[in-house]
C-alpha cells in the first residue's frame, strides 16, 4: 500500500542498497544472519491487498454506475492501477520484511519505497504480542507485535509460522528477563 | 513516630471532603439561592407593587404565566403555607451530605510502606490503589488557592503509564512536605531512617491560640515555593515578571494578531458588526489562554536538590513538583524567531505518566517557560550534568557549524552533506548531530532553533527511515524512540551512510549505558 503513490521510481530502486551493507558490519557484533518471512505470507497479502482493491475499485465503479460521473471511473481506474502496482511488487515487499537477533538487540527491516529499520535492545521490550488475523490462521501463520515503553517504536514482524512464532516470542521474553532495565 | 510514611493506615486532613467536592455544593446552593431571588422577587413584587403585576402578566401571556406558577416548587410552598416542612427537608439533605462526607473521609485512608504507597476509600465502589515507589516518575504537591487558604495541600504521586497518578488530597501543608521528603528518599532505595528528626506536630494539633494559627498560615502563604535550606542558591533559576509576559506576547499566538487586527478593521470599515460579534470568542479563548499561561509561571523556580529537580510556580494557587533523577527521557532546548532577539530559551521534557493529562499534561512538561542562555545552561546542568553536554548545548544554541570563533575541528556536531540541501534548503547546515557522555544531542532548525538531548541509558529504541525521494538522494532520517511527549528527537535528511553508523553507535552506546545505569534509584549506595 505504501509504495502505490510513486511506482514509476520503485523499477529504479537498485536492489543492492540492503540494509545489510550497515548492520552486522561492525566488528562488536556477531554475525548473525537476517531472516526473512515465510513465503506464505505473500498469499496473505495478495487476498488482502485483492479485497482492498476490488472494494475500492467496485465502490468507485458503483459511484459511476449509480451516479453518472465521470470521477467516479477515475477514481476506480487509479484504484485499479494502484492494486495492480500494488500486487506486482508484493513478491519484493513480503521479501524485504526480516529481522536479525544480535547480541543484545533485535533489528527489523521491511520497505522497499518507504524502508523502515527499527532495532530494539532486548531489555526495552515490554511486551512481545502474538496476533493472527483470519487469513493468516487458514495458513498457519501469526505476526509478533512489539510493545516498548515508546508508542512510536510500532513495529509488527508479520508472517511468521505459528511454531517459530512462538519460539521466537519465548527466547525474546527470556531475553528481556535476563537483560530488564528500568524505564 | 510521627511520620505520615511509618507504614501505618492515616487518613487525610479532615477538611478534605468539603475541600474536594464541598465547595461544589457551596457553588449549587448559591446558585439555587441566586436563581430563587428571582423567584422571591417577583412574588415579593406581586405582593408589594400589586399594580404592576397586570402588565407583566400582559406581556408574558396570562394563562402561561399562571401554569408556571403552579408548576414551580416554591410558589407552591408558599401557597401552601409549607415553608418549614421544606425548611427541615432541606436540613435533612444537607445532613445527609455531610454525614456522607465524614464517611468518605473515613473511608479514604492510606499508608507508606517501604516499597510501595496505597490508598484505599469509597464507600459503595471501594478502590485498592497501590503505586511502587521505585517507579515513581515525579511528586507534585499542588495547593489550589481555597485549600491553601485553609493549609491543606494535594500530594499527587506519578508513576509511569497512563493515568497512573495516585492523589492524596487533601493533607495539611506541613504533612504533605513531609511526606513527599519520605516518599523521595523511600523512592531512591535507601532505607527510612526511624530517627529522621523531631517530626513537627501536624498543624491542626499544635493551634494553640486562633492568632497563631493565623500566623501560620500567614506564613505559609508568603513562604518562598521553595524550602531556601534544601537548593545551593546558585542553582536557582528564577524568573523575570517582565520576561515571562513578553516571551508569551511574542509566543506563536503573535501570528494571528495581524490577521485579528485585519478582520476587525475590515469589519469596522465594511460595517459587518456579525464579523466583529463572531471574533469575540475566540478573541476572549486567546486572551484566557495568555493569561493562563502567564499566571501559572508567575513565581517560577527551579532548583536541583538531592533528590532531583524541584519546580516551583503559581501565584494564588501553587504547584511544586519534584522529578527524581534518571526520570527524564527527552529535553528540547527551543527558541522561536521572535525570541532570538532577546535571547531568550525555553525547556520542554519528555517524562513517562505524563501522558492523556490533557489539562496538565502542556505544563508538566515545560520544565523552563523561558529563560536566558545561562539560565538554560544552569537547568541542563541540573538535568544532564557533564562538561560536554554543555560544550554541545552552547554550540547547538549558537547556530551552524561552529560558536563564533571556534576552530572548525571543535565543533562535536556532525552535519549531513550536502546532498540534504535539496530536501533542508534552509537548515541543513544547521541540523547536526554529536553523542557524548552518554547523550545523544541533535541540532535542528531555523525559525525554531532546536537543541535536543536524549540520554542514551532512557532510549527505547532507535529506527532509520527513508523515503522515494531520500532514497535517490541517499538521504534518511534517524529517528530516536523515547516516552511519548512533546519532544520527538528526529534528524531529517542524513546521509544514508552516516544515518546508519549512527543508528549503530547509538543501539550500541544504549544498551551499554542501560546495563550501567543506577540514576533511577539514586540512594541505594549514597
Amino acid at each position: 500500500m505504501t509504495s502505490a503513490t510513486a511506482p514509476a521510481v520503485e523499477a529504479n530502486i537498485d536492489p543492492a542498497v540492503r540494509p545489510t551493507d550497515a548492520v552486522g558490519a561492525e566488528p562488536g557484533h556477531d554475525e548473525a544472519e537476517w531472516r526473512g518471512v515465510s513465503p506464505k505470507y505473500l498469499t496473505v497479502q495478495l487476498i488482502s491487498d485483492l479485497i482492498f482493491g476490488l472494494v475500492l475499485i467496485g465502490g468507485f465503479s458503483a459511484v459511476a454506475l449509480l451516479r453518472g460521473q465521470v470521477f467516479g471511473w477515475i477514481a476506480a481506474g487509479t484504484a485499479l492501477i494502484i492494486t495492480v502496482v500494488l500486487l506486482a511488487l508484493l513478491p519484493r515487499r513480503v521479501r524485504s520484511i526480516r529481522y536479525q537477533l544480535r547480541a543484545d538487540d533485535i533489528v527489523l527491516c521491511r520497505g522497499i519505497m518507504f524502508f523502515r529499520q527499527v532495532a530494539v535492545p532486548y531489555g526495552r521490550l515490554q511486551l512481545v504480542d502474538i496476533r493472527r488475523g483470519p487469513i493468516a490462521r487458514m495458513l498457519g501463520l501469526a505476526e509478533l507485535k512489539f510493545v516498548t515503553a515508546a508508542a512510536a517504536t510500532a513495529f509488527v514482524l508479520p508472517g511468521l509460522e505459528v511454531g517459530d512464532a512462538d519460539a521466537l516470542r519465548d527466547r525474546l521474553v527470556a531475553l528481556a528477563e535476563t537483560r530488564r532495565a528500568g524505564l | 513516630m510521627n511520620s505520615l510514611a511509618d507504614g501505618e493506615w492515616h487518613r487525610l486532613h479532615p477538611l478534605s471532603p468539603l475541600l474536594r467536592g464541598g465547595l461544589m455544593l457551596l457553588a449549587v446552593i448559591g446558585f439555587v439561592i441566586a436563581n430563587m431571588r428571582e423567584r422571591l422577587t417577583e412574588i415579593a413584587l406581586g405582593w408589594f407593587a400589586p399594580d404592576l403585576q397586570p402588565t407583566i402578566d400582559e406581556e408574558l401571556g396570562k394563562a402561561s404565566e399562571r401554569a408556571r406558577f403552579a408548576a414551580d416548587p416554591i410558589s407552591y410552598v408558599v401557597e401552601h403555607d409549607l415553608v418549614l416542612w421544606a425548611a427541615l427537608g432541606v436540613l435533612a439533605v444537607l445532613l445527609v451530605v455531610v454525614l456522607l462526607f465524614w464517611v468518605s473521609w473515613r473511608m479514604r485512608t492510606f499508608r507508606v510502606t517501604p516499597d510501595v504507597l496505597e490508598v484505599r476509600g469509597g464507600i459503595i465502589f471501594r478502590s485498592h490503589r497501590s503505586a511502587r515507589l521505585d517507579r515513581v516518575q515525579g511528586i507534585d504537591i499542588t495547593r489550589p488557592f481555597v485549600p491553601r487558604l485553609f493549609g491543606a495541600a494535594k500530594v499527587q504521586v506519578s508513576v509511569a503509564g497512563q493515568s497512573g497518578n495516585t492523589e492524596l488530597a487533601y493533607l495539611s501543608s506541613r504533612a504533605a512536605d513531609e511526606l513527599r521528603r519520605d516518599l523521595l528518599v523511600l523512592a531512591s532505595g535507601a532505607r527510612l531512617r526511624v530517627s529522621a528528626g523531631p517530626v513537627g506536630p501536624t498543624p491542626q494539633a499544635g493551634a494553640s491560640s486562633l492568632s497563631d494559627l493565623l500566623a501560620r498560615r500567614a506564613d505559609e502563604l508568603l513562604a518562598p515555593e521553595l524550602d531556601p535550606a534544601l537548593a545551593a542558591p546558585e542553582s536557582v533559576v528564577q524568573l523575570p515578571v517582565g520576561r515571562l509576559i513578553g516571551s508569551t506576547l511574542l509566543g506563536g499566538f503573535v501570528i494571528l494578531i495581524p490577521v485579528l487586527a485585519a478582520v476587525i478593521v475590515w469589519g469596522i470599515v465594511a460595517r459587518t458588526g456579525w464579523v466583529l460579534v463572531s471574533l469575540l470568542p475566540s478573541t476572549i479563548a486567546i486572551g484566557s489562554y495568555l493569561w493562563a499561561r502567564i499566571v501559572k509561571s508567575l513565581r517560577y523556580s527551579i532548583a536541583g536538590t538531592p533528590d532531583g529537580v524541584r519546580i516551583g510556580y503559581g501565584l494564588l494557587s501553587t504547584e511544586n513538583r519534584t522529578i527524581p533523577p534518571g526520570r527524564i527521557h527527552a529535553i528540547e532546548v527551543h527558541q522561536w524567531a521572535l525570541w532570538r532577539p532577546f535571547g531568550w530559551w525555553a525547556i520542554r521534557v519528555n517524562i513517562a505518566g505524563h501522558v492523556g493529562e490533557a489539562s496538565g499534561a502542556d505544563q508538566r512538561s515545560r520544565l523552563l517557560p523561558v529563560g536566558n542562555a545561562d539560565d538554560v545552561r544552569r537547568v541542563i546542568g541540573l538535568i544532564a550534568p557533564g562538561a560536554s553536554v554543555d560544550a554541545l548545548l552552547r554550540l547547538g544554541m549558537a547556530g551552524r557549524r561552529t560558536a563564533g570563533s571556534a576552530p572548525r575541528q571543535a565543533a562535536p556536531y556532525s552535519t549531513p552533506s550536502r546532498r540534504a540541501r535539496w530536501v533542508r534548503p534552509f537548515t541543513w547546515r544547521r541540523n547536526g548531530w554529536a553523542i557524548a557522555d552518554g547523550v545523544l544531542a541533535f541540532r535542528r532548525g531555523l525559525l525554531l532553533r532546536r537543541v535536543v538531548f536524549v540520554p542514551l541509558a532512557r532510549l527505547q529504541s532507535v529506527a532509520v527511515n527513508t523515503g522515494p525521494v531520500g532514497r535517490g538522494l541517499r538521504l534518511a532520517t534517524t529517528r530516536v524512540h523515547t516516552v511519548a511527549g512533546p519532544v520527538v528527537p528526529a534528524l531529517p535528511a542524513l546521509d544514508r551512510r552516516a544515518a546508519d553508523e549512527l543508528f549503530e553507535q547509538v543501539i550500541r552506546d544504549a544498551t551499554a549505558y542501560a546495563a550501567a545505569d543506577h540514576t533511577a534509584a539514586w540512594g541505594r549506595n549514597g
